[in-house]
């Protein structure tokens, strides 16, 4: 009689197991609604004329995991976009496309990408949505067409069957390719770090770590302002051009000598994972770019005057900023089951 | 008995000449031909040499351009569209588009933009004919090409002697979007009966001319905001009235 409970529960137990594991990575309405965190500004694209669907995210994070989308099928979104580098290149200074052909600049980690008014790191991109444009056509990075791509989409079962599943009809257009990746990446949401629980008052932070934040709030907040760390602005934070990329930033969009060597403020959620660091990839380390930050007899003409105001940071300050900066780690969504590749799944 | 026959009467006027008033008028069709021409020459591709003002030969190898917010002006009530049209040269079927569900009544103008509007700039992914396919689409510094004209010119010193004028931006001080304005000699009438018929003549080499004239030697290649501006003034004026068929 006991041995034969014990049979059942353990049949009831693995039933269960599989269950789960099965569900695990089943997504839901509830995983795809937009739940604005605590204290953020309302987001810049509110996925109008792209209404938020467990099949379409679904779709979108299938393209963004599948070389197909690349000219000889090397290389996908992912393959630059890192989940365990918050979707930035870990280690790579400067984007590597395909044929191992190398880009102009370092890939930046992709993250509350809805509070961005612009994109790219000279905000040349205006919308969310036709942002994968530009990897997708670029000759260093994927190399492909949109019509090429469309072609190999129609041509390919498995996603005639996704599009009438996430579209009701079996056409693929660049529309649908675009809203779909839109809503894949407008969903990678980063607001769960210790500091996000510190300032919500559920974790605690070291002294150094306190010390950090208050250097931070004093010395960056007012370019990396919070709880986004950007203020979406472009500034010159001192770093001397590199003759050999002569990378003009915000003026090559305006053509404003004004805006000349000036760059996207980036967000430091995650800075952890997002290594090496500034648009070309130039800092390795965190103490680097502190150490960047504190010498402004090295700063690049018409560097922001907000510069000049960090002044020297004693090696303290620098260990304290950085031990605060590691609090931005956000594990909740760097391991967020719905951003994991769906072909290892 | 007379008040209340008189009464009734002139109730019963008063709804017949209502039902007459109240009802909407009739709807009636235009359709726009754009007929594309080097000044009094019908464009043709490659083979054709044209010259511009200062001389200088040219072939054309392509020409398309976005026409929007088509209003046809009547002194009471505009009909007004937000549509966007990409009028291809190479396609013989974009250059004539249809405009429906026209109110009844004497047209005496016609304005458009040739363009795409800031905001449809900035709507993300779009389709029909601002579907990025159409490679009318920057997509390094967000926005569409109004307008391509291309084709190769002895003097060009750019590779194969090409000359390359991509126009576009909505942004000052880069903006090129631009309203074309024109009036009719006669009033256009639209009416239910009969679909009417207007012709524009599009003058390319208006677009190497007024005000500045374009010297392919020096300028044979626009494709972002450098210089977009000049070729947009030249543009703006390339639109003529041909005919009304009526
Ligand atoms: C070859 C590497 C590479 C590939 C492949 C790639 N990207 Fe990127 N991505 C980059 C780089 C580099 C940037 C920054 C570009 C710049 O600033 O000019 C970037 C920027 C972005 C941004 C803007 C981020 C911001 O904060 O402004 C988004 C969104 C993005 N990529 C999504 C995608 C999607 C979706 C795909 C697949 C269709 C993709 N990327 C494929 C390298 C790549
Ligand atoms: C004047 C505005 C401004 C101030 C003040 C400022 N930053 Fe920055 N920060 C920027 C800009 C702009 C970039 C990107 C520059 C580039 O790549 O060319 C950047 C980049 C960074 C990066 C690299 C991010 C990445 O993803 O590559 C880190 C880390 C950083 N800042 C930390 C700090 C810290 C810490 C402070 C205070 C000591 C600070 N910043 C103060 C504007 C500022």
């Amino acid at each position: 009689m006991r041995n034969k409970t014990t049979v059942i529960l353990l049949l009831v137990c693995i039933a269960l197991l599989a269950f789960t594991a099965n569900n695990y990575f089943l997504i839901t309405q509830n995983d795809v609604t937009l739940k604005i965190p605590k204290g953020f500004p309302k987001p810049y694209y509110k996925f109008k004329n792209n209404t938020l669907s467990p099949e379409v995210f679904v779709l979108g994070r299938k393209l963004f995991y599948d070389p197909i989308l690349s000219k000889d099928s090397t290389i996908s979104c992912a393959s630059c976009h890192q989940r365990i580098a918050a979707f930035a290149h870990f280690d790579h200074p400067l984007s590597h496309g395909i044929n191992g052909l190398i880009g102009k600049r370092n890939v930046p980690a992709l993250q509350n990408l809805i509070w961005q008014d612009t994109y790219m790191w000279d905000g040349g991109v205006n919308n969310l949505e036709v942002q994968p444009i530009n990897p997708l056509t670029n000759p260093v990075e994927m190399n492909e067409s949109l019509e090429h791509v469309i072609e190999k989409l129609r041509l390919n079962e498995m996603y005639a069957a996704e599009f009438k599943i996430a579209f009701n009809d079996t056409a693929i257009t660049s529309e649908r390719i675009l809203k779909a990746l839109a809503q894949f990446t407008g969903l990678m949401i980063s607001a769960d770090s210790r500091y996000d629980r510190y300032i919500d008052g559920k974790d605690t932070f070291s002294t150094s770590e306190k010390n950090g934040l208050a250097l931070f709030r004093k010395k960056c907040a007012s370019c990396h302002e919070e709880p986004l760390f950007t203020d979406n602005s472009y500034r010159n934070n001192g770093l001397k051009p590199d003759p050999s990329l002569n990378d003009k930033g915000r003026g090559a969009i305006t053509g404003l000598e004004f805006d000349e060597y000036k760059f996207k403020v980036p967000s430091l959620r995650n800075i952890e994972r997002s290594y090496p660091y500034m648009h070309d990839g130039r800092f390795r380390k965190l103490k680097d770019v502190l150490d960047h930050y504190s010498s402004p007899g090295n700063f690049a003409p018409n560097t922001a005057r907000e510069m000049y105001e960090i002044g020297k940071l004693s090696e303290p300050d620098k260990k304290d900023i950085i031990a605060f900066l590691l609090t931005l780690t956000d594990n909740t969504f760097l391991y967020d089951r719905r951003f994991i590749d769906p072909f290892m799944q | 008995m007379k008040i209340i026959v008189t009464t009734i009467l002139s109730m019963a006027t008063l709804l017949v000449a209502m039902s007459f008033t109240g009802k909407p008028t009739g709807e009636g069709k235009l359709t726009i031909a754009f007929d594309h021409y080097v000044d009094d020459k019908v464009l043709q591709f490659d083979s054709v040499l044209y010259k511009n003002e200062l001389g200088q030969s040219f072939t054309v190898t392509k020409f398309k351009y976005y026409i929007g917010n088509i209003c046809l002006k009547k002194t009471t009530g505009n009909k007004e569209t937000t549509d966007y049209y990409l009028i291809n040269e190479e396609e013989p079927a974009t250059k004539t588009i249809s405009v429906g569900n026209i109110p009844e009544g004497e047209y005496t103008g016609i304005e458009f933009i040739l363009g795409v509007d800031s905001i449809h700039n900035c709507s993300g992914a779009q389709s029909g004919a601002l579907d990025p396919v159409n490679a009318m689409f920057w997509a390094w510094n967000t926005g569409y090409i109004f307008l391509k004209l291309e084709g190769k010119s002895p003097v060009s010193k750019s590779p194969g002697n090409i000359f390359e004028f991509h126009i576009g931006g909505y942004k000052q001080p880069n903006n090129c979007i631009r309203t074309v304005s024109l009036n009719f000699e006669r009033p256009l009438i639209i009416s239910t009966s009969a679909i009417r018929e207007l012709h524009l003549k599009v003058n390319v080499a208006e677009i190497l001319k007024t005000p500045t004239s374009i010297d392919l030697s020096t300028l044979s290649s626009v494709t972002d905001f450098h210089n977009a501006t000049t070729i947009a003034d030249n543009y703006m004026d390339m639109f003529s009235v041909l005919s009304i068929k009526q």
